[in-house]
């Protein structure tokens, strides 16, 4: 699985508001903010909880499970860096925790994705300092390494 | 005393606009002064008398420019509108508000856009050309959470949206086509549209996909031109060269974003944008979606319009696909005669800008598919963003 390219691909820049999700990342955990009072998890991070609008929270792990709930297959245009891996997918998955995150399935081939799909997360290191979560299929998959270098 | 409201209080006035094409190698400053200037011509006022400016805060042509175009007159009032698309019926809400607040008497709404894929001519995301392709190595912003993962445009977050409306109620490829061979039919009767050429329902399917379930005709075109219009009191417009498209009611709501897909989806379907602006709108025009003569949809995507319909109540949630099928949006018979100008699908993409002086069209009785007794039209803006949408009527 190509991760990158020579051309670099658009990278988050970490922020005060989401630092500690990235440096999850990097240890290999979904970990994302879950309110202390509501005990909702919430994402992407937020300073305050949308249903009950408390302000304590903590980066609390996930299971990494989920379902794809919506999907794209990806065919061009697209950016230089991603142009190497056309066509590719692109996901919304909805996390057991009840929060949706986009990404992508890896080592799924495009008439393969489908709705309701389980999957699960695996970590892609593709800079010194930013591990992007992709996902696997939940059964039968495993090509991928689970682990951050 | 009853409640200050913007209902039947200001009017459209004038229109303008240049001519749109794939590529006119012309500068954002230069096609919005033309089309400004056509506007206050079609109104029958000097530029001079504009005392305020309603644009999309990513607009280029910022107020300073326009003292300096116009001869320096005395701007009062200004404001611009977010997310992009999503205000191209808001601008109008903003413009009535003024009018009705007493802050501005003559105010000048208007977009210029170069964005040909030639017609780059600066480094900023929004100085033509492709907005994505300028993106900055490192991403602070939102889009950090999916262009790094290869979610890189609008049009790939739209299929997104457009994929979950497919799994939820099984919109076809075929519904898309109804969408965009009803445009392109209305296209094909208006001078003024790009794509002249037939489109039919093989040709349609044939074009190749660009981000599943979407098809290059799936997608409106880029084109670079400049739209304007002027909006004033309901009795000055009366006085003036035109008959008014009076502004019967409008509203403004933020439900849902397309930039954070998480978000969007995370909301009730009663909360997003569109159907927060519906309740309201229809509520001040005191009237239903089946009173509407013609409407306009900011039609980015074929599919976008189907979920548009749904949203604003046109017909129940899921029965959007049903009911643009066989010809549901097509002059002169259609369900819901739509985008008679041919729309961005197939006229041009200002921003929807176009779509908004053709149903000013519908009202003077000028259009080239013009719908018989248009008392009542609906214009929305861009329905995965923070929106609005008004409806306009006649005299």
């Amino acid at each position: 699985m190509k991760t990158q390219t020579e051309i670099a691909a658009p990278l988050p820049q970490p922020t005060s508001d989401n630092a500690p999700f990235y440096e999850a990342a990097r240890r290999g955990e979904l970990r994302l903010q879950r309110c202390a009072q509501c005990r909702r998890f919430r994402h992407y991070p937020r300073p305050v909880c949308p249903h009950c609008l408390s302000r304590e929270f903590s980066w609390e792990p996930t299971s990494g499970r989920g379902t794809v709930y919506t999907w794209t297959i990806v065919r061009g245009p697209t950016l230089p860096a991603f142009e190497a891996k056309l066509p590719y997918n692109v996901v919304d998955v909805l996390l057991d925790e009840g929060v949706h995150f986009v990404s992508e399935v890896l080592a799924c081939p495009p008439e393969e994705i489908r709705a309701g799909m389980p999957v699960r997360a695996v970590f892609v290191a593709v800079s010194d300092d930013v591990t992007l979560v992709k996902f696997v299929r939940a059964e039968g998959a495993g090509s991928v390494s689970s682990s951050a270098p | 005393m009853s409640e200050p409201s913007i209902r039947d209080r200001a009017a459209i006035a004038g229109i303008g606009q240049t001519r749109f094409a794939r590529g006119l190698g012309r500068s954002e400053f230069d096609m919005g002064v033309e089309a400004i200037l056509a506007a206050c011509d079609d109104a029958g006022i000097s530029p001079r008398e504009i005392d305020a400016a309603v644009r999309y805060d990513m607009e280029q042509i910022d107020e300073e420019q326009l003292l300096a175009a116009l001869g320096n007159p005395l701007l009062r009032f200004f404001a611009g509108t977010p997310f992009g698309g999503g205000g191209s019926a808001a601008v109008l809400v903003v413009a009535a508000a003024a009018i009705t607040a007493g802050l501005a008497k003559t105010v000048l709404v208007y977009r210029s856009r170069a964005r040909g894929k030639q017609s780059g001519y600066g480094e900023g995301v929004h100085q033509g050309g492709r907005y994505w392709e300028k993106l900055p190595a490192r991403l602070a912003g939102l889009n950090q959470w999916h262009v790094p993962q290869g979610l890189v445009s609008a049009f790939q977050e739209m299929a997104m949206i457009s994929m979950r409306h497919r799994i939820e109620y099984g919109t076809t490829d075929d519904q898309y086509a109804d969408v965009a061979i009803a445009f392109r039919e209305h296209a094909r009767r208006n001078p003024s549209a790009v794509m002249q050429a037939p489109m039919t329902r093989e040709s349609h399917h044939a074009s190749r996909m660009i981000s599943d379930p979407l098809r290059l005709f799936d997608c409106n075109i880029e084109t670079d031109g400049a739209v304007a219009l002027i909006v004033t009191s309901t009795e000055r417009a009366r006085n003036l060269r035109q008959p008014p498209a009076i502004i019967r009611a409008g509203a403004m709501a933020a439900g849902s974003h397309h930039i954070r897909l998480s978000n969007l989806f995370a909301c009730e379907f009663e909360q997003e944008s569109p159907q927060r602006v519906a309740s309201q709108l229809f509520a001040m025009a005191e009237c239903a979606p089946a009173d509407i003569a013609a409407a306009f949809f900011y039609d980015f995507f074929t599919s976008l319009v189907i979920i548009a319909l749904e949203q604003y109540g046109f017909c129940r949630r899921g029965e959007g696909g049903p009911f643009v099928a066989n010809g549901g949006l097509s002059w002169p018979h259609g369900r819901l005669v739509c985008n008679t100008n041919g729309g961005q699908l197939s006229e041009a993409f200002i921003h929807g800008f176009n779509n908004t002086v053709e149903a000013v069209r519908q009202i003077r009785g000028t259009s080239t598919s013009q719908v018989e007794n248009c008392e009542l039209v609906f214009v929305a803006g861009g329905n995965t963003d923070p929106t609005g949408a008004v409806i306009l009527r006649k005299d």
